[in-house]
């Protein structure tokens, strides 16, 4: 039984129990509204819930947890000796995965039967010219132990998806009939139902929860795992950055940072005076169509992908960077650069630096103009003297969220950055961040063993305390500016 | 400096003095940098779009060659039978030389042929991938063969270039693709109508080519892709956004459990997107086993960083509702739960909905995390349709646009720019509709 159609089944329990309970209710009642507790619908859908919730729950366990207990099993079958020369444990589970895959399709398109499988062997057949046959390639001749595994990983998951499918239309069944039997006339079926109602809202406000936990976890995790094959002093203090597939690769993460700071810092040099410039224009002088049309024009920066900024470096800035600028002042002669990457990204967080400091101008008190205007100030001496020191925590707040947002920025530098990892002042020079980095270890084909792969969860890991430390203290000082006024 | 000197400095208070001067000049100054300061971002975003579309739109149009073919039943069916097994042993191959025969005839026919060139050479003009779209249109109607049928075949990459101005004369001469000589033709041949550039609906159907073929490369897969993940978004993002925003709204007391989610929640909105990459990586893929490139995967991952802005957006619109709503429901006797679900949620619905499309449309637009999920993979497989469409392979719109990127021939540069108008299009279609849902349903109390 497919997923699809065992969650239609639970379903289906579920809209009938909800008829049922809803007529048992009526018939409880003897057909008398007055007698119910609740309204007979409330009685129905306490008996829909008490199907459809748990059931639904345990399946989404049940299929996030399958795969990994299944791996372990699969995985103590295969001692460490009879792994081929040089192979790791991640990769022969790859080709467990893609041989059961191939006796499915091989049983599917009927060319053996199940029981043929189950006496076939691999030293005595050829394995690997059957999964071609049916279009599963394969890397090397099948080890009969790795034959083994996958049948056995192929039993596994056929029982466990048996077992699936049982335990949990018996799990709905269950809490059909426990809900029907609770069902009379002065069961409180509304309390019951919205304190349910209730539990599924905490739920559902707790997967932000979940959330941040998996990311920590999973950061951590994997991080601890790399820093158990390659030395922390090394990944900290080093500064070359040189990852090399074979092994012995350098993996110092100065360089990663070096270039990661100076397109943050190129971009902010672009950002903070023109979108603190466009804030003071918009929120004192500009009129009120002025505003209302050219605020929206500098929020559609905000909206545009960054992949479309990625490609209008690669395409148009990095090129024309290039040919009018370094080449001819011999500084340089690859089209992308951190100039490219920062003034693209500039342009990308204008936004984020314009409207926050718009809001925070604007809530500015009046009286506080109209103060520095009696006593004789000009508009901009207002603004430079009165406004911008009482707005001050307030933008710092903001241009630190900026730069929270051009640390974590991935496609603009993907395209316009470069990949070669230097420490180097020239801007008109390729380098290239934690970002780039991030994507570049983990595309492709990877296996989960090497520290060439494992380096991007702790590169991760750092990318992520840098914004979580810059973002909280972004919102520490805007939430307390806020306070200020109120 | 006394009073009495000042007034002999300055004879009048219509004349301005010098530092009245300097302050009013500052004020002006600064004015202008404001101006200037807007004038820039806007300009900004104009070179932004017109680059991308000044490069894109070639993408929407493609040379193409039309000639006769004539289907020769001898080679294409050697056994006559019509056998569609058989038919299927005449391979790509013998199209190709087909195709070629019949270009060089039509060719020769109109004088147009150059001393010299070779058949092959002149069947280079074709696309590598026009063979396998006349195969196809035989295979599925073999009663076509042994007739002559008018065929629009693709132009080559090199030779599209030449129309668009991608690809010169001097270029060709230094290319091993093309030769200039190849160029003169294609050029003739279209001073005598064989060769237009005509709309190429194509693009927006055709799965990914490979390297060599960029001519034929479209975005079937992607857009197919990116819709199943909006479709994931919407279904899981939107309940579990709404329902969180009424317990935090509504419901939570006020104690540190709460400001922990909502402190999870602001960071969420906060943290890079690649990070979710990684996420989606390590918990979905290794841990839960999920397949690459799936859709599926790509979809809970957008979801996850689509909440918070849905939750942010919801909060905001269940606020707006006015409390006297709220009492008066209260007060004829509706439990808090019967409240909020028949008359709070009803009312904001315009303001959660808004949101959820803003929500939608920034999660369309996002390419790191789903890079490093593998959806990077090249898929020329349209996947199948949902739910089990859900776990094929496919691609996403803004992916698509930097595999192009990642290309050695420039003719993607102009596919990855024609797909990210594809994009801008469907992102604007979206907000246009979340403006007309805030205008036409929003109520001001």
């Amino acid at each position: 039984m497919t997923i699809g159609l065992l969650a239609a089944l639970v379903l289906v329990l579920a809209i009938g129990g909800f008829i049922l309970g809803r007529m048992r209710a009526l018939k409880s009642a003897k057909g008398d509204l007055r007698k119910l507790h609740s309204l007979p619908g409330y009685y129905g859908q306490t008996v829909a819930l008490f199907t459809a919730v748990p059931a639904f729950l345990l399946m989404a366990l049940w299929l996030l947890a399958q795969p990994a207990l299944i791996e372990a099993r699969v995985v103590e079958m295969l001692p460490a000796s009879e792994l081929p020369e040089g192979a790791n444990i991640g990769l022969v589970m790859s080709d467990v995965r893609r041989i059961a895959e191939g006796i499915d399709l091989v049983v599917a398109q009927g060319r053996l039967s199940e029981a043929d499988i189950s006496t076939m062997r691999a030293d005595l057949s050829d394995i690997r010219s059957r999964m071609a046959d049916v279009g599963v390639a394969l890397g090397s001749n099948v080890k009969p132990v790795v034959f083994q595994a996958a049948k056995e990983y192929r039993a596994l998951n056929t029982v466990a998806h048996t077992a699936m499918v049982v335990a949990v239309l018996a799990v709905a069944l269950a809490g059909l009939g426990f809900a029907m039997v609770r069902i009379r006339p002065e069961f409180r079926a509304r309390n019951v139902s919205e304190s349910f109602v209730k539990v599924l809202l905490i739920a559902a406000s707790l997967v932000a929860i979940a959330t941040t936990v998996g990311i920590v976890l999973s950061l951590v995790f994997e991080t601890v795992h790399f820093f158990q094959l390659y030395p922390a002093a090394d990944f900290f203090f080093s500064l070359t950055w040189n990852p090399k597939f074979g092994g012995g690769s350098d993996l110092g993460i100065w360089p990663l940072i070096w270039g990661t700071l100076y397109v943050s810092l190129i971009a902010l040099a672009v950002a903070v005076p023109v979108g603190l410039f466009a804030a003071i224009y918009l929120a004192e002088y500009a009129s009120k169509k002025v505003r209302a049309i050219a605020k929206p024009l500098l929020e559609v920066l905000a909206g545009i992908p960054t992949i479309v900024y990625g490609l209008f470096a690669l395409i148009t800035v990095g090129p024309m960077l290039r040919d009018y600028f370094a080449q001819p002042l011999g500084i340089g002669s690859s089209s992308s650069s951190v100039m490219t990457a920062g003034l693209v990204m500039g342009i990308m967080i204008i936004p984020f630096v314009s409207s926050l400091s718009d809001d925070i101008i604007n809530a500015v008190p009046q009286s506080l103009r109209d103060g520095s205007y009696g006593l004789g100030a000009t508009q901009s001496e207002t603004i430079k003297q009165v406004i911008m020191p009482a707005a001050l925590p307030g933008i710092v707040g903001a241009i630190l969220l900026a730069a929270s947002r051009a640390i974590g920025e991935t496609m603009i530098v993907v395209l316009g950055a470069g990949a070669a990892a230097k420490l180097s002042l020239n801007p008109f020079e390729a380098m290239t961040t934690v970002t780039v980095k991030i994507v570049s270890q983990l595309t492709g084909d990877t296996e989960f063993a090497s520290p060439e792969t494992l380096v991007a969860f702790a590169l991760g890991l750092t990318l992520f305390v840098f914004t979580l430390v810059l973002n909280i203290i972004a919102l520490i000082i805007v939430r307390k500016y806020r306070e200020q006024y109120e | 400096m006394t009073l009495a000197d000042m007034s002999q400095h300055r004879p009048s208070l219509y004349t301005k003095d010098a530092r009245t001067k300097a302050r009013n000049s500052a004020e002006k100054r600064f004015r202008i940098y404001g101006v200037v300061a807007v004038g820039v971002g806007v300009l900004a975003l104009i070179v932004l779009l017109s680059s991308v579309l000044g490069s894109g739109l070639g993408a929407f149009r493609q040379t193409m060659l039309s000639l006769p073919v004539t289907l020769d039943a001898k080679l294409l069916d050697p056994k006559g039978n019509r056998d569609p097994a058989d038919l299927a042993k005449a391979t790509t191959i013998t199209y190709g030389k087909l195709l070629s025969q019949a270009l060089e005839a039509a060719v020769t026919e109109k004088g147009l042929a150059p001393e010299g060139m070779k058949t092959k050479e002149i069947g280079a003009l074709i696309s590598k991938e026009a063979p396998a779209i006349l195969r196809n249109q035989v295979l599925a109607k073999p009663e076509l063969i042994g007739t002559t049928i008018d065929f629009e075949a693709l132009a080559g990459g090199r030779i599209d270039g030449f129309f668009k101005g991608r690809v010169t004369m001097e270029s060709a001469a230094l290319d091993s693709n093309v030769s200039p000589a190849q160029l003169e033709l294609a050029q003739k041949m279209r001073d005598a109508g064989m060769i237009k550039l005509a709309l190429n609906p194509a693009f927006i159907t055709n799965p990914d080519a490979s390297e060599l073929r960029p001519e034929s490369a479209g975005l079937g897969v992607a857009i197919l892709g990116s819709a199943y993940m909006m479709i994931i978004v919407l279904v899981l993002a939107l309940p579990i956004g709404v329902a969180a925003s009424i317990y935090l709204e509504e419901f939570a007391p006020q104690n540190r459990f709460t400001d922990l989610i909502e402190v999870n929640i602001a960071n969420l909105a906060a943290v890079p997107s690649i990070v979710f990459g990684i996420l989606g990586l390590a918990v979905f893929i290794n841990f839960a086993g999920m397949p690459q490139s799936s859709p599926l995967v790509g979809g809970l991952v957008l979801t996850l960083m689509t909440l918070p802005t849905i939750i942010i957006a919801t909060r905001a619109a269940l606020k707006a509702v006015p409390p006297s709503i709220k009492d008066a429901a209260l007060g004829v006797g509706a439990s808090k739960m019967q409240t909020i679900f028949h008359h709070v949620l009803p009312l904001a619905l315009p303001g959660i909905l808004t949101g959820t499309i803003i929500g939608l449309a920034q999660a369309l637009g996002e390419t790191a995390p789903l890079l490093l999920i593998g959806m990077v993979a090249f898929v020329k497989d349209y996947p199948a349709a949902p739910p089990e469409g859900f776990l094929d392979p496919a691609a996403a719109l803004p992916v698509q646009v930097y595999n192009f990127t990642q290309r050695a021939d420039p003719a993607f540069i102009e596919r990855a720019s024609g797909a990210i108008i594809v994009l801008l299009v469907f992102l604007l279609a979206m907000n246009i509709l979340a403006v007309l849902l805030r205008r036409r349903f929003e109520r001001r109390w």
